[in-house]
Formats: C-alpha cells, structure tokens, sequence
C-alpha cells in the first residue's frame, strides 16, 4: 500500500499566513513618500505612485519576506545538524565567514557582479560552517551553552579579520553594509537574487524528513539507513548559500535565525517537515514587524532593521539561555 | 544468520576487539556479556555498521554491513546504540515512527501508521505518544528508543544495553517484552548487557567476551558455572537453583 493518509491543512498556518499577508500591505502602505493603497488597489492611483510601488515599495516588502523566510529555515537546519538549540548562522559563524568573502572581492575583484561575489561569499561561508562544525565535534565542551560561545568567539575572529582589511583599505562603511541588514537601498532589480534563497528554502522543505533523521545524531541516521554524511553536506551548501545570497543583497540579518526556530520548537518540536512551514511564516512575520517598528519609530527617519532585530532577538536570546541554563550541563 | 569473521578493531596500539569469529543463526535471544572495557559494545556497533572495522569481515544474511547499501541493510538490521542522547525535540509518535524511515522517507503510508499503532501498543506507550522526549524519564526515554528499533520491522535487532536507566520492574518488564517480540514474531535479538542473571535468564546463548576474545560461548546453563564466571569476571560466584533456573550471586 502507498497511499498517503489524508492531511488536513492546519489550522495555525493558515491563520499565520493571513497575518503575514496584512503585515506584507502594512509594509508596503508605510514610508517617507505616502501611498494609498486602496488607490492603488482600484487603479485610480498616479502614474508616479504606480512607479515607487513596482520599483521600491514591492521589492522591498518581498526582500523581506524571502529574507526572513530563508533566514528562519536556515537556522533550523543548522539546530538540526550541529544537534543544539543555539546554533544559527549568526552564531555559527556563517555570518562573518560570508562577509569576509565578500570583502576578498571588494579587494581583489573591485568590479565583480553580485553574482560573482555571491558565489565567492558561498564558499567562504560553506568553509566558515564547516569548520565550526569541526570545532564542536572535537570540542571538549559538553555544556549546549558552549555552541554559542564558539560559535561567537569562531564568528569574532572572522570578523575582525575582516575589519583589520577593511580599515586597512578603506572599506569600513562597505563592510557594515553586509554586517548590518537593511533593506532601504532595495530596488527592483536589486533582490531578485532571493529568489535562489527561497528556491533553496523549499530545497530544504523537499528534505525535511533527512533533517529530523540526521538530528537524531550519526548513530540513529546510520541506522535508518541514512547517508549522514551526504545529509550533512546537503544541509551545509543549503545554508551556506542561503547565507551568502542574503548577505549579499541586504545584509546579515542578527538572531532571526536562531529565536525564529526556537520558538517553533518550543511550541510544536522538531519534526523538520512540520516545522518548516511554521519557520518560513514566522521568519518573515518577524522581520515585517521590525521593518514596520524600524519604520514608525521616528517617522520620517528609518532605523535600520538589524538594529529592531538585534534588540529584539537579544532580548529573546537571553530568555532561551536562562531557560537552558538549569538543565543546561 | 549473522557471520562475524576475523574482526579485529583497534584504537590506537589498543586492540579493542582481537580477531573474533561468531555466528548468530536466525532466531532466538543472545546475550553478549563481559567486563568493562570487553569490546561488547564495539563489537556490537560493528555488527550494526556504526563502526568501520580494520580487519575481517561481517555478513548479515550474506550482505557484507560495509559494503551493502545502508538503506538496505536498514530494512534488515537494527541497531539501538548505547548512547542515544537526543536533543531534537520529537513527540514519541513522530520517533517511533522514524523506524519505518528506511521503507516510505518519511512518506507514511497506511502500512508504516498499523505498523506505528502496534508498536504503541505492544510497548504500552499510549498515553506518552504525544509527549516530547525531554518530557519523558529517563526510563519511558529508552522504551520510546526501543519502541523505534522495533517500529523497523527488522529481521535482526541489536541493543547496546536496552535496560540503561531502567529500574527493576521495568527492567523485567524490558526483557519479557524482547523474550515476546522474539518467539512471536521470530526476530533474532542480540543485546548487551551487565547483569548475568538478566542474560542467563532471558537468552537462549550467551556469549562472553574478555580483553577483546570470545572466552566463552553456550546455552546459559552451560555459562552459569562459578569457574567459567569466575575467571570471566574476576569474582566468587555461588550459584543457587531460583525457581528450577541457576542464579549466581556474586556479592558480600
């Protein structure tokens, strides 16, 4: 027999994906230049309206939506393969590993195309990740709270790798362009990269059930038959890429990778196939309200939104470790 | 029938597993019992393919573990290993459920959901299903592990220690349960363990391993002998007749 039982769709993420999708005409209604929707909506809207919505309003409001999605997915295929709740790539130095090869193209191949140096910053976050990775299986450490630690100190040194030559040549305000998210400088023509990122996402929703095995650990994947290591790799250039390309585009997103998928853990588990669904919601949910917050604040200004991210996703962080800590050695 | 020829496994300049030879025909309990430190659990990770050996071979019903498919051999042989700590946060259900992993991915089928409901059943694991692991004891944790090993449906099963963390009554209820699963449903069960009397008890052979060598190998009552035990282990042995079975009492 290989029917498949019946699923009905759940409930929650039907509801999510309304709230994401009124978030969305929230993000796309808000700004310096003031729009109306409805207007729009109706067709009565001016030609010069018309034009900011195609060329910055949409774009934008979609870059955030792939970004948050693909952000949030990642970090749950990294909790998955490093086998503890706080690994991310901001905390697992994808990140930095990501930016710094970008950097080596801004210095070597000052002209290169966005495509180019997405590729270079792949294969520099793909050997950040793997290397992390590496560190944690010889580590001594035991304690979950270790991952993190490494994971920040491995992403620091990377990072001031990357400042020391960016200083050195001049780069300094490029190099916070891909540490810092933002997402004001999005213009058609500018994101469609993302659309690797969420093709990739889906990638890992298509393997979901090798994830949920492969987090089992080795023994429990070999056991089922699993090739582990291929899984591992698979799970690796997912995140690495999805990385870089967002990096590349808008900039390093800080803790939506790793409170995202925490929270959906804590709420429905880690069965990968259902949560990824949740993630890629929540993800983007997450990401539209500190636009909006980055946005409203100080009117006409904009905060940027990895500054809302890291205010918010720190304070988050901080709950989880607390709440690890007494079960934490 | 499980052939283990020649296998030795080193770490180091220690030989951990020095040249055994064993054959486990189909059908029937054995358990492999042995000092600390005896290789019972590297050789049983072998059998189970989660451990390359450096010499000899070994064959599950003329499938060579290193060379045969891993999925393969998945739908043939399981393996539950020592140390399963788990951090993913799966509800029993969906764990239990993974043993049918090596046939559907994850695709369930009708077939993997009977095969989910039996198992849950027959581990008595029903009001638990929808607890998360690290909502469970340590106990009811190692039932859920076993209860995925036997959700795989495989002709063989091997468990390092299946009754870790469990207290006596569940202990004993661990050891009728695998007696069951292997006169009813004809599985070959080979499983580790500490306590002799548990092994003599429960298994139809019992294999003891030292410093890396078989040192002995036979029905229980033929193990159950103070001088065999005694210079397996190190220690006096009395044995007394317990209910019309041998029991050793190696205290005081």
């Amino acid at each position: 027999m290989t029917l498949r039982p019946v699923k009905s769709i759940e409930p929650g993420i039907a509801a999510s994906v309304v709230v994401v999708i009124l978030l969305c005409f929230v993000s796309i209604a808000i700004g310096a230049y003031s729009l109306s929707v409805i207007d729009l909506v109706r067709g009565d809207a001016e030609f010069h309206d018309s034009m900011v919505m195609a060329t910055s309003r949409i774009p934008r409001t979609l870059a955030i939506v792939l970004v948050g999605m693909s952000t949030s997915v990642c970090g749950l295929i990294m909790q998955m393969l490093a086998r503890n709740k706080f690994a991310s790539p901001t905390t697992a130095g994808t990140v930095p590993a990501a930016s710094l090869g970008i950097l080596t193209m801004a210095l070597l191949v000052p002209g290169a195309t966005m495509f180019m140096k997405m590729i270079v910053a792949t294969l520099f976050a793909l050997v950040g990740t793997a290397a992390f990775l590496l560190i944690l299986r010889y580590s001594p450490m035991r304690s979950p709270l270790a991952v993190p630690l490494v994971g920040l100190m491995f992403g620091g040194v990377l990072g001031s790798i990357a400042t020391f030559f960016a200083y050195r040549y001049d780069l300094l305000q490029s190099l916070s362009a891909w540490t810092e998210g933002d997402f004001s400088r999005v213009l058609k023509g500018r994101y469609e990269l993302l659309w690797l990122s969420a093709a990739l996402t889906v990638v890992a929703y298509l393997a979901a059930d090798r994830f949920t095995v492969a987090g089992l650990g080795e023994s429990f994947a070999t056991n089922l038959g699993l090739n582990y290591r291929r899984v591992t790799v698979l799970g690796l250039v997912i995140v690495a890429t999805i990385t870089a390309v967002n990096v590349v585009t808008v900039g390093a997103i800080p803790f939506l990778g790793l409170i995202v998928p925490n929270v959906i853990s804590l709420a429905i588990g880690d069965n990968v196939r259902r949560a990824v669904p949740y993630a890629a919601i929540g993800g983007a949910a997450f990401l539209l309200v500190c636009d909006i917050a980055g946005r409203l604040i100080r009117q006409p200004f904009e905060i940027p939104i990895s500054a809302i991210a890291g205010v918010i996703g720190s304070m988050v962080f901080l709950v989880l470790l607390i709440r690890e800590a007494p079960r934490g050695s | 029938m499980i052939e283990v020829d020649n296998v030795t496994k080193r770490y180091g300049s220690t030989t951990v597993v020095d040249s055994v030879s064993l054959t486990i025909a189909k059908g029937g309990m054995t358990a492999i019992v042995g000092p600390n430190g005896a290789g019972k659990s590297t050789l049983c990770s072998m059998i189970g393919r989660l451990i390359p050996m450096d010499e000899g071979s070994i064959k599950v019903d003329r499938f060579d573990v290193t060379a045969t498919k891993g999925e393969r051999l998945a739908r043939r042989i399981s393996i539950l290993s020592q140390e399963n700590h788990v951090t993913a946060r799966l509800s029993v259900e969906d764990l239990v459920l993974l043993g049918r992993y090596p046939y559907t991915h994850g695709r369930t089928t009708v077939e993997d959901r009977e095969h989910l409901e039996a198992t849950i059943d027959f581990m008595e694991l029903g009001p638990l299903r929808h607890r998360f692991l690290d909502q469970l004891s340590g106990g009811q944790r190692q039932r859920a592990f076993v209860a995925m090993v036997l959700c795989q449906d495989t002709d063989y099963i091997l468990l390092d220690e299946p009754l870790n963390s469990l207290d006596m009554k569940h202990a004993v209820a661990m050891m009728k349960l695998l007696r069951r699963v292997c006169d009813e449903q004809q599985k070959t069960i080979v499983y580790v363990v500490h306590d002799v009397n548990i092994a003599s008890w429960y298994s139809d052979r019992v294999v003891a391993l030292r410093d890396g060598r078989i040192v002995h190998d036979g029905n229980p009552s033929s193990f159950m002998q103070p001088e065999v035990m005694e210079s397996i282990f190190e220690v006096d042995v009395v044995i007394r007749e317990v209910k019309g079975k041998p029991f050793a009492v190696y205290y005081g």
